[in-house]
C-alpha cells in the first residue's frame, strides 16, 4: 500500500453531504468489488512500511502473520463452505451420525497449529530484543505527555532545547464543535503542531517517554512503534531513520488522556544530520539572545517535571476544561 | 454427551401445572422460579443493548465525518465508556446469566436453579447497578469519562460520576458472583440421575468453567475500584505517582481481572454454538470431550495472558515474551474449537433454520477475530496495532458476531421452548442476513483505519480517515436499525404464533433434555427427576 500515508496531504475540495453520502456509497460498492484498490484516490487499507530500522520488520512481521492468517482462512472457510454446500438437508444428506471423534484427526489438527505459531514466534522473539536495544544512542530526547499537548527537552550535546509542541491553531478553530470549518481545507486536520520534533536522520535517536499528568501514549506510525507515556516511569523507545527519508511524519497520541485526546498531534521533522547540525545551532543561538532579554513564554516552559515529581491533584477539572484553553496554553 | 441421553419414560412431571405463577408484579419482584428469573435476565439484557446501541449510534454519527459536528468531546468519551460499560455488563454478561437460569435446569434435569432466593437477589441488583450507573449522564460533569478500563490517573479525575461508576461495578460484581456460585451449586448438585458430567451439555460444561472464572477474577476488579476509590478520597497513593504509588500496578489488576472477563463473554457463546451446530447437522458434535478440555485449557490460560493489552506500557523484554507465547497458545484450543465444530458439520444433514444461520455466522465471523487476536499477540507487529482501530476492529469482531451472534442464535434455538410458540422465521432470516452484512460493513473497514494509523477512542480524526469512517458508519447505522427486527420478533413470539411441539425442531430430542418436555416448558420442569441412560 501507499508508503507513509499520514506525511500526504489530503486537502479536499469542501463538499456538500449529499456529495460525501455519495461518494460513501461509492466506496462501499467498490470495496465490496476485488481488485479495485488500484483508483489513486482510494484510502490507505495496510500499516505503512515506515521508514526505520524497526518499522521495516515490523511490517515484515506484520505480513508473514497476515499471509498466514489468510492461508489458515482460505482452507478452513473452504473445508466450512464445501460442508455447508455437499451435506444440506435439502438435498437429501444423510448424517453420519457414528463420526463422533477422531483421535488421530485431533492430534493432528493440534500439532500443526503449535508448528505454525513457534514458526511465527521465533522471528517475532528476535525482533522484539531488537526493539528493546535502546544502548548506543547518538541522541537522546525526553518526551513528556501533558493534557493535551507534548514537551520535548533535548539531552546531551543539544541540551537546553526544549519546547511545547501544542496542536496548530487552524486545526484547533476547525475542530471546535460546529465550527463552520471543513477539516478537508485545513492543511493537515489535525496532524499539525506549532513546533515540531526535530531529528537527524541515520542516527539513533533515543526517546525517553514520561508523563506530567495521566497516561498519554506517543505513536508516529512512519515510525513503526508506539510507546505509552505514563506519570512516574520512564519508558524507553528508539528511533533510526533510515537515510534518504528525511521530511515531515505525523502521529497521535494513542491513549485516552480526556476531552483533549484526538487533539494532541506528533509531528516529527527528519533533518539530515547536517541540517539537523545547524538548527541545533540556530536553537542554542536563539537561547543565548534570549537569556539577555526578558523570558519570553513560548521558549521557556514550566520545565517539564522528572518522573515520579508530581502529578496533576486528584479531581482536576482539567478534564472539563474549554477546547479553547489548549490555545493560551 | 447429547447422543447418548436416552430418557426413561415417564420420566418427566405429569402434573407440571398444579401450581403456577404469582400473579402480577408478585410474581417478578419475588420470583424464585428459574424460568421467570432468566426472562427478567434476558430482558434487561434486550433494554441494555439498545440503550447501549443508541450510545453507539451517537458514536458513529459524530466520527462519519471528520470535524465535531454533534457532541462536545467530552460528551464523546461519556458516550464511549458508557457503550462499553452498558454492552458488557449491561448486555452481554446479564444475557448469559438468563439463558443459564433458562437452561441448565431444563437441560441437566434439575426442578430449579439450586438457590432460588439467592437468584433473585443477584437478578434485583443489576436494575439498581445500571439505574445509578446511567444515572451519572444526570450529574455535574457527566458520565464517567475515562473508559471502561478506568485507568488511573485519568479516572480520578471525573467528578461526581466517579463513586457512582464504582459503587455500581461493585454491584454488578455482587450479583455475577451469586450468580456463578448459583451455576456451579446447582450443577454440581442438581443433575438427574445417570446424568454424568462427561454427558452434560456442552452448554453448562462452558458456564460451570466460566462460573469458575467469575469467582475468580470478580473479586480482583472490586478490589481494583476500591483501591481507586480510596485514592480519589482518602488520599491513599495505590496508583498514584507522586505519592510513590504505581499507574502501571492498576492495569495488570485491571487486565488480570480484564483477560478472564473477555473469556467471561465468550465461553458460554460455544456452549451455546455447540448446541445448537449439531442439532442443525443432525449428528452428535464431533470430539465432545476434547471440546470441554478446550475450555477448560481456555479459561487456565486466560489467567496468564493479561500482560498481551500491555505490550506497549514498557514491560520488561522477558514479560513481553512470556506474554506473546503464552497469548498464542490460546489459538491452539480456540483452533480444536473450530475444527471441532467444522467436522461436526461435515458429512453432516444440514439445514438453515435461524439459530444455525447466527451459529455459522458465529464461525465465520469470531474466526476473523481470532485471526486478529492472533496478529495482536505478536507483540512487535503490536507496537502498530495497540490502541488502534485494528484493535476495536479485533474485540467487535469477536463480541458482536462472536458473543451476540452466539446469544442471538441461543434465544432462536429456545424461544419456542420457553413460549410455546415459533417467531416468525423468515422475519429472524431477515434480522441474520441485514446483521450479517451490516455488521462486516460497520466493523472490516475499521482494520483498515488502524493499520493507516487511526488511534482509537477519538472523536475527530484527519481527514484521510475519513472514506473508511463514513463505510464503517452506515454499516453502524444499518446493523442498529436491523435490531429493532430481533425485538419485533421476539415480541411477536411472546404473544402467540404458530405453537411449537415439544422437540421444536424436528430430530433434536437426542440432543437434550429440554426437548422432552412440552414447549412451552411448564412452570415447574422436572419435580420428578427424568433417568437419564
Ligand atoms: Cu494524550
Amino acid at each position: 500500500m501507499n508508503l507513509n500515508r499520514l506525511t500526504v496531504n489530503h486537502i479536499r475540495p469542501t463538499r456538500t453531504r449529499g456529495a460525501v453520502l455519495r461518494r460513501a456509497l461509492g466506496l462501499l460498492a467498490a470495496s465490496l468489488l476485488a481488485g479495485s484498490t488500484g483508483a489513486q484516490a482510494f484510502p490507505a487499507m495496510n500499516m505503512p512500511v515506515g521508514v526505520t530500522v524497526l518499522s521495516h520488520d515490523i511490517y515484515r512481521i506484520h505480513m508473514e502473520v497476515l499471509w498466514v492468517c489468510v492461508a489458515i482462512a482460505v482452507a478452513v472457510f473452504g473445508v466450512m463452505i464445501t460442508a455447508l454446500i455437499r451435506f444440506r438437508h435439502s438435498k437429501g444428506a444423510v448424517p453420519d451420525t457414528t463420526m463422533t471423534h477422531s483421535t488421530a484427526a485431533e492430534v493432528i489438527w493440534t500439532i500443526i497449529p503449535v508448528l505454525i505459531l513457534v514458526a511465527l514466534a521465533i522471528p517475532a522473539a528476535r525482533t522484539m530484543i531488537k526493539i528493546d536495544d535502546t544502548t548506543h544512542a547518538g541522541l537522546t530526547i525526553r518526551v513528556t505527555g501533558y493534557q493535551w499537548k507534548w514537551h520535548y527537552t533535548y539531552l546531551g550535546d543539544a541540551s537546553g532545547i526544549r519546547f511545547f509542541s501544542t496542536l496548530s491553531q487552524n486545526s484547533n478553530f476547525a475542530s471546535q464543535l460546529d465550527s463552520g470549518i471543513d477539516p478537508r481545507t485545513v492543511p493537515h486536520y489535525l496532524l499539525s503542531v506549532d513546533h515540531p520534533l526535530v531529528i537527524p536522520s541515520g542516527v539513533k535517536v533515543r526517546l525517553l517517554i514520561t508523563s506530567a499528568d495521566v497516561i498519554h501514549a506517543w505513536w508516529v506510525p512512519a515510525f513503526g512503534v508506539k510507546r505509552s507515556a505514563i506519570p512516574g516511569f520512564i519508558n524507553e523507545l528508539w528511533v533510526k531513520v533510515l537515510p534518504g527519508h528525511e521530511g515531515v511524519y505525523r502521529g497521535q497520541c494513542a491513549a485516552l488522556c480526556g476531552r483533549g485526546h484526538g487533539f494532541m498531534p506528533i509531528v516529527v521533522d527528519v533533518k539530515t544530520p547536517a541540517d539537523f547540525a545547524k538548527w541545533v545551532a540556530a536553537q542554542k543561538a536563539a537561547l543565548k539572545q534570549a537569556s539577555a532579554a526578558p523570558v519570553p513564554a513560548a521558549t521557556a516552559p514550566n520545565e517539564a517535571p522528572v518522573a515520579r515529581a508530581r502529578i496533576a491533584a486528584p479531581a482536576s477539572p482539567l478534564a472539563r476544561r474549554p477546547l479553547t484553553a489548549r490555545i493560551s496554553d | 454427551m447429547a447422543h447418548a441421553i436416552e430418557i426413561a419414560p415417564d420420566a418427566h412431571d405429569a402434573h407440571a401445572a398444579h401450581d403456577g405463577p404469582d400473579t402480577g408484579i408478585r410474581r417478578w419482584l419475588f420470583a424464585t422460579n428459574h424460568k421467570d428469573i432468566g426472562t427478567m435476565y434476558l430482558t434487561l439484557s434486550l433494554i441494555m443493548f439498545f440503550v447501549g446501541g443508541a450510545m453507539a449510534m451517537v458514536i458513529r454519527a459524530e466520527l462519519f465525518e471528520p470535524g465535531m459536528q454533534l457532541v462536545d468531546p467530552a460528551f464523546y468519551n461519556q458516550m464511549m465508556t458508557m457503550h462499553a460499560l452498558v454492552m458488557i455488563f449491561g448486555a452481554v454478561m446479564p444475557a448469559f446469566v438468563g439463558l443459564a437460569n433458562w437452561m441448565i435446569p431444563l437441560q441437566i434435569g434439575a426442578p430449579d436453579m439450586a438457590l432460588p432466593r439467592l437468584n433473585n437477589f443477584s437478578f434485583w441488583l443489576l436494575p439498581f447497578a445500571f439505574t445509578l450507573l446511567l444515572s451519572t449522564l444526570l450529574v455535574p460533569g457527566g458520565a464517567p469519562a475515562g473508559g471502561w478500563t478506568m485507568y488511573p490517573p485519568l479516572a480520578l479525575q471525573f467528578g461526581d460520576s466517579f463513586p457512582m461508576l464504582i459503587f455500581s461495578i461493585h454491584l454488578m460484581g455482587i450479583s455475577s458472583i451469586l450468580g456463578a456460585i448459583n451455576v456451579i451449586v446447582t450443577i454440581l448438585n442438581l443433575r438427574a440421575p445417570g446424568m454424568t458430567l462427561l454427558k452434560m451439555p456442552l452448554f453448562c460444561w462452558t458456564w460451570l468453567i466460566t462460573a469458575y472464572l467469575l469467582i475468580a477474577v470478580m473479586p480482583v476488579l472490586a478490589g481494583a475500584v476500591t483501591m481507586l476509590l480510596t485514592d480519589h478520597f482518602f488520599h491513599t497513593s495505590f496508583f498514584n505517582a507522586a505519592g510513590g504509588g504505581d499507574p502501571l500496578m492498576y492495569e495488570h489488576i485491571f487486565w488480570f481481572f480484564g483477560h478472564p472477563e473477555v473469556y467471561i463473554m465468550i465461553l458460554p457463546a460455544f456452549g451455546i454454538i455447540s448446541e445448537i451446530i449439531p442439532t442443525f447437522s443432525r449428528k452428535p458434535l464431533f470430539g465432545a470431550t476434547s471440546m470441554i478440555y478446550a475450555t477448560a485449557s481456555i479459561a487456565f490460560l486466560s489467567f496468564i495472558v493479561w500482560g498481551h493489552h500491555m505490550f506497549v506500557d514498557g514491560m520488561p523484554t522477558s514479560a513481553d515474551l512470556f506474554f506473546m507465547l503464552s497469548t498464542m497458545l490460546i489459538a491452539v484450543p480456540t483452533g480444536v474449537k473450530i475444527f471441532n465444530w467444522t467436522a461436526t458439520m461435515w458429512r453432516g444433514s444440514l439445514s438453515f433454520e435461524p439459530p444455525m444461520l447466527f451459529a455459522i455466522g458465529f464461525l465465520f465471523m469470531f474466526s476473523i477475530g481470532g485471526f486478529s487476536g492472533l496478529m495482536l499477540a505478536m507483540v512487535p507487529a503490536d507496537f502498530q496495532y495497540n490502541q488502534s482501530y485494528f484493535v476495536v476492529a479485533h474485540f467487535h469482531y469477536v463480541l458482536v458476531p462472536g458473543a451476540v451472534f452466539a446469544i442471538m442464535g441461543g434465544v432462536y434455538y429456545w424461544l419456542p421452548k420457553w413460549t410455546g410458540n415459533l417467531y416468525n422465521m423468515k422475519l429472524a432470516k431477515t434480522h441474520f442476513w441485514l446483521s450479517t452484512i451490516f455488521v462486516n460493513v460497520l466493523f472490516f473497514p475499521q482494520h483498515f483505519l488502524g493499520l493507516a494509523g487511526m488511534p482509537r477512542r477519538i472523536p475527530d480524526y484527519a481527514v484521510q480517515f475519513t472514506d473508511w469512517n463514513m463505510v464503517s458508519s452506515i454499516g453502524g447505522f444499518g446493523f442498529g436499525l436491523s435490531q429493532i427486527l430481533f425485538a419485533i420478533a421476539i415480541i411477536q413470539c411472546v404473544r402467540g404464533g404458530k405453537k411449537a411441539t415439544a422437540e421444536v425442531w424436528t430430530g433434536a430430542a437426542p440432543h437434550g433434555l429440554e426437548w422432552t418436555i412440552p414447549s412451552p416448558a411448564p412452570y415447574h420442569s422436572f419435580q420428578t427427576a427424568p433417568e437419564v441412560r
